[in-house]
C-alpha cells in the first residue's frame, strides 16, 4: 500500500507539491497524470524516500518512509525517472549487484534473476556494458531492477517512455499483470496510458491534486460523455433538425473532416433521436458513435483552467 | 554488512574496467620511481632505506588520491544513479564505507605495487624493513585520509572537477598545517594555542612520525579520526544536497 498524508515540498519560496493526498491499494493501478513540471517526480521522489518531504507524512506497505526507511526501501520497487542504471556495468552484473543489495542469495537470487530476464526479454543484452544499450532497453533494465525482489509496492516514474510501441503494449501488459496483488503508482503524461493500464487515476498540476477517479468517471466528465458524432454527406437540413430536438445542446461540425457532433444537454440520451432523425431523413451515414468522452479534454480543462479546479 | 559489500564490490570492479584505473597505476609508479631516483638522491645518498621515496609520497598523494575519489559520489549524482542507490535498502553511511573502502583497497593496490623499491634497497643492504613496514603503513592511513576528504567533498557536487580542486585544497591545507609558511601566516594574527592546534592537524607531521618507525597509537588514531570525520561530513553533504 502506498500512502501519501499532505505530503508538500519547497523548492525555495515554490511550492512545488502542495498537500498531495493519495493512497494506492494492493491490487491498484494508479496513474499520477500531469503535465510536465506538474510535480509528478517530486511526488514520487517523496514516496520513494528519495527527497525529504517538507511536510504531511508518506508510506510504503505501512512503514513511515521517514522513520523506517530501512523496511520501506526493502517493501519498494523503484524506476527512478530516466531509469538511471550504471552504463559501464554488464546488464547481468548490474541486475546481480541490485540483487546483492537487496539480500537475494542462493536459489532465490537465481530465480528471480531467471524471472525478470525473462520477463523483460533481456536474454541478448545480458552480457553487454548497459551504456551501449538503446533507450528502449535501458528502461527495461530500469524495470528489472525493479521487480527483481519480487515486492509489495512499485513505483515507476514514466515507465514506458523511450519504447516503441510494441514494447510499450508488452511494459504494460507486464504492469497489469504485476497488479493483481501489488500496488503501483505510476507517473505519465500520455494518456492512451491510463485506459490501457491504470484502474484510477490521480490528475495533477501545479503541485495539486485536482482527480481522483476511474478512468470511465474521467470520461463522464467530459463534455463528449454522451455525445454522438457521425460522417454524412449532404447531412445540411439533418443537423438544423438534431439541433432543434430538445436533449440537444449543441452541433459542432469539423471543419477539414465534416464530421458532425452532436452535444447532449447534461444527463440527456440523444443517441436514439438522433439516430432517426438521421434515418428518417434518408441521411447516407460512412460513421456513426456514441462518444464514452475524451480525456484529453477532460485533461485540458482540469490542467489549464484553475477555476475549473475548484 | 551484505549491501555494503555489494557496493565495494561494484566499486572496485567499477575502477578495473576503466583504463583509468590502469593510466593511475602507471602514473603514479613511473612518479614515485622518478621522485626516489632524480629528486631523492636514491643512489647518491649510499644508505638502503626508502626515506626518499616516503618523503616524496605525501605529495604525490596530493595529487593522485583526489582523481581516485572524485568520482565516487559526483559521477552519481551526474548520471541520475544517486537516486537508485539511495532508494535501495542501504544506509548512506553504508554507501559511503563501500565507496571509500573500495577506493582504498585500490589506492593499497597501487601502493603495494611499489615493492620492487622494497626488492632493491634488500638487494643493496640491510635496510630495517620493521620501519620500512611502519612507513608503508602510515602512507597507507594518509592516503585513507586523503581519500575519506575526497569521498565526502565529492558527495556535494555533480561535477568531478569542482570535487578535484576541491579535495586537492583542503588537502593542502592539511599538508602544510604544520608547515612555517601556514604557521607564519597564522601566528601573527591567531592566539598562539589555536596556531599549534592548528599545526596538530598536519598529516605531515603525524605521517612523519610513523615513517620514522614508530606505530604511535596517537598518529594512527588522528588519521582514523580524520578518516570517520570527513565520511561523516559526506553522509551529511548527501542529506543536505539530496535533490540530485
Amino acid at each position: 500500500m502506498i500512502e501519501a498524508e499532505n505530503l508538500s515540498r519547497r523548492y525555495g519560496g515554490m511550492l512545488v507539491v502542495d498537500a498531495l493526498n493519495l493512497r494506492v491499494r494492493a491490487g491498484e493501478v494508479v496513474g499520477l497524470l500531469g503535465p510536465n513540471g506538474a510535480g509528478k517526480t517530486t511526488s514520487l521522489r517523496m514516496l520513494a524516500g528519495f527527497l525529504a518531504p517538507s511536510g504531511g507524512r508518506a508510506r510504503i506497505g505501512g512503514h513511515d518512509v521517514e522513520r523506517r526507511p530501512h523496511a520501506a526501501r526493502c517493501a519498494l520497487g523503484y524506476l527512478p525517472e530516466g531509469a538511471p542504471s550504471y552504463g559501464e556495468m554488464s546488464v547481468l552484473g548490474f541486475l546481480q549487484f541490485v540483487a546483492r543489495v537487496r539480500r537475494l542469495s542462493g536459489e532465490r537470487r537465481r530465480s528471480r534473476l531467471d524471472a525478470v530476464i525473462q520477463q523483460l526479454e533481456l536474454d541478448d543484452v545480458l552480457a553487454l556494458p548497459i551504456e551501449t544499450l538503446s533507450k528502449g532497453y535501458r528502461r527495461r533494465v530500469g524495470l528489472a531492477q525493479a521487480i527483481l525482489h519480487d515486492p509489495p509496492v512499485l513505483i515507476l516514474d514514466e515507465p514506458t517512455d523511450g519504447l516503441d510501441p510494441n514494447q510499450k503494449h508488452a511494459a504494460r501488459a507486464l504492469i497489469r499483470g504485476l497488479a493483481h496483488d501489488r500496488a503501483i503508482l505510476i507517473s505519465t503524461h500520455l494518456l492512451e496510458e491510463v485506459p490501457a493500464v491504470c484502474s484510477r487515476v490521480a490528475v495533477i498540476a501545479r503541485g495539486r491534486l485536482l482527480a481522483d477517479a476511474t478512468p470511465a468517471e474521467l470520461e463522464r466528465r467530459s463534455r463528449y460523455h454522451g455525445a454522438v458524432s457521425f460522417s454524412a454527406r449532404g447531412a445540411g437540413p439533418a443537423r438544423a433538425a438534431i439541433s432543434l430536438l430538445p436533449g440537444v445542446d449543441t452541433v459542432e461540425v469539423d471543419a477539414p473532416g465534416g464530421r458532425v457532433t452532436v452535444f447532449p444537454k447534461p444527463g440527456r440520451a440523444i443517441l436514439a433521436e438522433v439516430q432517426g432523425i438521421l434515418a428518417a431523413q434518408r441521411v447516407e451515414v460512412s460513421e456513426f458513435a456514441l462518444e464514452r468522452g475524451r480525456l484529453d479534454d477532460v485533461f485540458r480543462r482540469l490542467t489549464a483552467d484553475p477555476a475549473e479546479a475548484a | 554488512m551484505s549491501a555494503l559489500l555489494a557496493v565495494l564490490r561494484r566499486e572496485l570492479a567499477a575502477y578495473l574496467v576503466t583504463p583509468v584505473a590502469y593510466v593511475f597505476i602507471v602514473i603514479f609508479l613511473a612518479l614515485a620511481g622518478a621522485f626516489t631516483f632524480y629528486l631523492g638522491d636514491f643512489y647518491s645518498r649510499g644508505q638502503a632505506d626508502l626515506t626518499p621515496f616516503f618523503t616524496y609520497l605525501p605529495w604525490l598523494f596530493l595529487v593522485l588520491v583526489p582523481a581516485v575519489a572524485m568520482r565516487l559520489w559526483a559521477e552519481e549524482r551526474r548520471s541520475g544513479t544517486l537516486e537508485l542507490l539511495l532508494t535501495l535498502p542501504i544506509g548512506r553511511g553504508a554507501a559511503m564505507l563501500g565507496k571509500f573502502l573500495a577506493a582504498w583497497a585500490f589506492i593499497a593496490l597501487a601502493l603495494a605495487l611499489t615493492f620492487p623499491l622494497w626488492l632493491t634497497v634488500n638487494y643493496l643492504g640491510h635496510p630495517d624493513n620493521g620501519a620500512i613496514l611502519a612507513a608503508y603503513c602510515g602512507s597507507l592511513l594518509m592516503a585513507g585520509a586523503l581519500l575519506a576528504i575526497g569521498t565526502g567533498l565529492s558527495a556535494a557536487t555533480r561535477s568531478q572537477v569542482v570535487a578535484f580542486i576541491l579535495t586537492e585544497m583542503v588537502g593542502l591545507g592539511y599538508l602544510l598545517a604544520g608547515h612555517r609558511l601556514v604557521q607564519g601566516l597564522v601566528q601573527g594574527w591567531l592566539p598562539p594555542g589555536v596556531a599549534d592546534a592548528l599545526a596538530g592537524f598536519s598529516f605531515i607531521d603525524h605521517y612523519e612520525a610513523i615513517a620514522r618507525g614508530v606505530l604511535n597509537a596517537d598518529d594512527i588514531a588522528f588519521f582514523v579520526l580524520t578518516i570517520v570525520c570527513w565520511l561523516g561530513a559526506g553522509v551529511l553533504l548527501l542529506e543536505l544536497t539530496e535533490t540530485g
